[in-house]
């Protein structure tokens, strides 16, 4: 009896030190901002708007939330409509080495847009005149988020039954009626959940923008927050977690939101 | 409403599966035709071929006087139930049974008005909001039903509807398919596995085996006088006694008993040729101890059918069963015979019937 006493007591507090250790960090983002004086401490906040001033003071900020929306929002949309006509003829045409295909470009991808390919990627950019330029910039994380989005939403077609195109097809629907009446909204949790993967993946992407975007005023947020980090040398905690929370709320907002929407389910015709 | 005609069809697929070999048939304007046989005979194959979701290797498809053969699907004008009904998980009720009318661009509120009335008819009324999530197996099928009647098609295309419905409300479908079909006269092909389905609502029947044809007829020729053994095990609640025999005369030997030549096949077997001898237990007649023309033998299993019981009797070690009415049933391990009626009992040679 003891002994279990005992084993619980310690289950739960490994579990409670766990859960301090994730969310200390959260904890100190929703407060510090609002803190006169933030330290690496959590404290309580005395509620001040004076470090949001400073970001709205600041020339790069604001703008670079702006860009990393366009960023997103371009690479989301881009991403959606191809990977989603490409999953749908991998899926219902009969290739030969079509799975192989597959398997190949799920490798590639992590390639181009990891640090092997930066050099080249570099160059090709120049050459074709997409530095310091947002297209560019989309166009490359685009080629890079494909692959995988292909491969996620493949899966989700091969789920859907054919039956349902079958049947759209005999009414006479055209192939293109046939991806905007049935096939979309049939997979559109599917579309949804590679829209926030990539609007969350092009937000948090650092390496990229930094790479190809020297013009501070079309950088992101992610690389903005780097250069606030090294601002005269220190980390200046203020704006810092301000910028952090700022950062932060859209994708969680984006969560939520989809969540809500879409509920990331699946709602099925028949009962098999 | 168009007749169907199909000349040499031949479906092939790839991989080298024969899934139709060179099929003629003809279904007549208006007829409710049915597509029996068992798994894998290539029934799917055919309604998909009819309908264009599969190409022909060979032949050709003619609806309503038109060569359709390399015509899309969507320009055949026919309309087809899925055996999963296919109905669109996103749409409301409303919407699919709509959807025809809004690939042929007809105005909103156009196809609103026509979709209600079309769902009146099947009784859908009150569930025009929900999704086919929200709906019953029967619920979903009479909307599919519903949809391909707002397509004003040619001729429809069944494949197997009923079977995902359960018995009692398989019974109510079939004759509320039946009947609707009536009313509407459309040509009418019904893909099923299941006989008694094929045999309680068609006008016309093809019975299909590895892509062939193997007989086409009504429900009561074919279960009168099925083409050949396969046909004959196939339909039918209980099968067809198939009990080899040898032509004595005007007498059939068979398992040790005489019993005489049927009158289908008189003056058409040679003596002492080998043949199969064909008699549904229905067509049967059970008296107790041994009669002349009769098969006697001794009670072995008695099985209840309801009304009436299936005696299977142990006939010189073969096998014979007949159906007696309830109360007349004998008791286990007696002596009696069942006596064929000769205007229904068959003859087979190599597998086809013997008949002039
Ligand atoms: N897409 C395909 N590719 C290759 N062979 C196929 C294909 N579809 C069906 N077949 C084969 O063709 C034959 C006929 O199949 P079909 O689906 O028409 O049978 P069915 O009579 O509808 O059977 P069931 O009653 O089980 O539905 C089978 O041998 C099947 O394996
Ligand atoms: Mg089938």
């Amino acid at each position: 009896m003891t002994r279990f006493v005992a084993g619980r007591i310690g289950f739960y507090t490994l579990v409670a030190l766990l859960l301090a250790f994730f969310t200390i960090p959260l904890l100190w983002l929703a407060s510090a901002p609002f803190t006169s004086n933030p330290t690496y401490e959590v404290r309580v906040p005395d509620f001040t708007w004076e470090n949001f001033q400073i970001i709205l003071d600041h020339p790069y900020a604001l703008g670079s939330l702006v860009n990393s929306l366009i960023l997103a929002i371009g690479t989301a949309v881009l991403v959606v409509v191809m990977s989603a006509l490409a999953a749908y003829a991998l899926s219902r045409v009969r290739l030969p080495g079509r799975d192989a295909l597959l398997y190949a470009l799920l490798l590639l991808s992590s390639i181009i847009t990891g640090t092997a390919a930066m050099v080249p990627l570099f160059q090709l950019a120049i050459e074709l005149g997409l530095i310091d330029s947002h297209t560019g910039l989309i166009l490359i994380m685009t080629g890079g988020l494909l692959p995988a989005a292909i491969f996620m939403i493949k899966d989700f077609m091969d789920t859907t039954p054919k039956s349902y195109e079958e049947s759209a097809r005999v009414f006479g629907a055209s192939p293109l009626q046939i991806v905007r009446h049935v096939v979309v909204p049939v997979v559109r949790p599917g579309l949804a959940t590679i829209a926030v993967w990539t609007i969350a993946n092009v937000w948090g992407n650092f390496l990229m923008p930094y790479l190809l975007l020297s013009d501070v005023e079309k950088q992101p947020a992610a690389v903005i927050m780097y250069t606030l980090y090294t601002e005269g040398g220190q980390a200046n905690l203020k704006v810092l977690s301000t910028f952090g929370l700022l950062y932060s709320v859209p994708v969680v907002l984006m969560y939520l939101f989809v969540s809500k929407k879409y509920g990331f389910r699946f709602h099925g015709g028949i009962k098999r | 409403m168009a007749a169907i005609e199909l000349r040499g069809l031949t479906k092939v697929y790839p991989g080298g599966v024969k899934a139709l070999d060179s099929l003629d048939l003809t279904i007549p304007d208006g007829e409710f035709f049915a597509l029996l046989g068992p798994s894998g005979c290539g029934k799917t194959t055919l309604l998909r071929t009819i309908a264009g979701l599969e190409t022909a290797t060979g032949g050709a498809v003619v609806i309503g006087g038109r060569d359709v053969t390399r015509v899309q699907p969507g320009g055949r004008d026919v309309a087809m139930v899925f055996q999963d009904y296919a109905l669109f998980p996103h749409m409301d009720v409303t919407d699919n049974i709509a959807y025809p009318l809004r690939i042929k661009k007809v105005a909103k509120g156009e196809r609103r008005a026509k979709a209600e009335e079309v769902a009146a008819r099947l009784g859908l009324e009150k569930l025009m909001d929900r999704r086919p999530g929200q709906l019953s197996g029967g619920q979903q099928q009479r909307v599919a039903l519903a949809r391909v009647m707002a397509t004003q098609a040619q001729a429809f295309l069944f494949d197997e509807p009923l079977s995902n419905l359960d018995a009692r409300l398989r019974l109510e479908a079939r004759t509320f398919l039946k009947k609707l079909q009536r009313e509407l006269g459309v040509t009418t092909v019904f893909v099923t596995h299941d006989q008694a389905e094929a045999l309680a609502m068609a006008d016309r029947m093809a019975i299909m085996e590895a892509g062939l044809i193997r007989q086409i007829g009504t429900p009561s020729e074919v279960f009168q006088r099925p083409a050949n053994t396969f046909v004959a095990g196939f339909i039918g609640s209980t099968p067809m006694n198939l009990l080899d025999a040898v032509a004595r005369g005007d007498t059939l030997e068979v398992a040790g008993c005489k019993v005489p030549v049927p009158a289908s096949a008189e003056g058409l077997v040679v003596d002492g040729e080998k043949l199969v001898y064909g008699v549904r237990p229905e067509y049967m007649t059970y008296q107790a101890g041994t009669v002349e023309g009769g098969l006697s033998g001794s009670v072995v299993i008695l099985e209840n059918l309801g009304a009436s019981h299936l005696v299977t009797l142990d006939v010189g070690g073969v096998t014979v069963q007949g159906v007696v009415a309830e109360g007349e049933e004998p008791a286990l391990g007696e002596q009696g015979a069942v006596v064929p009626r000769s205007d229904r009992a068959l003859v087979y040679r190599d597998g086809e019937l013997v008949a002039a």
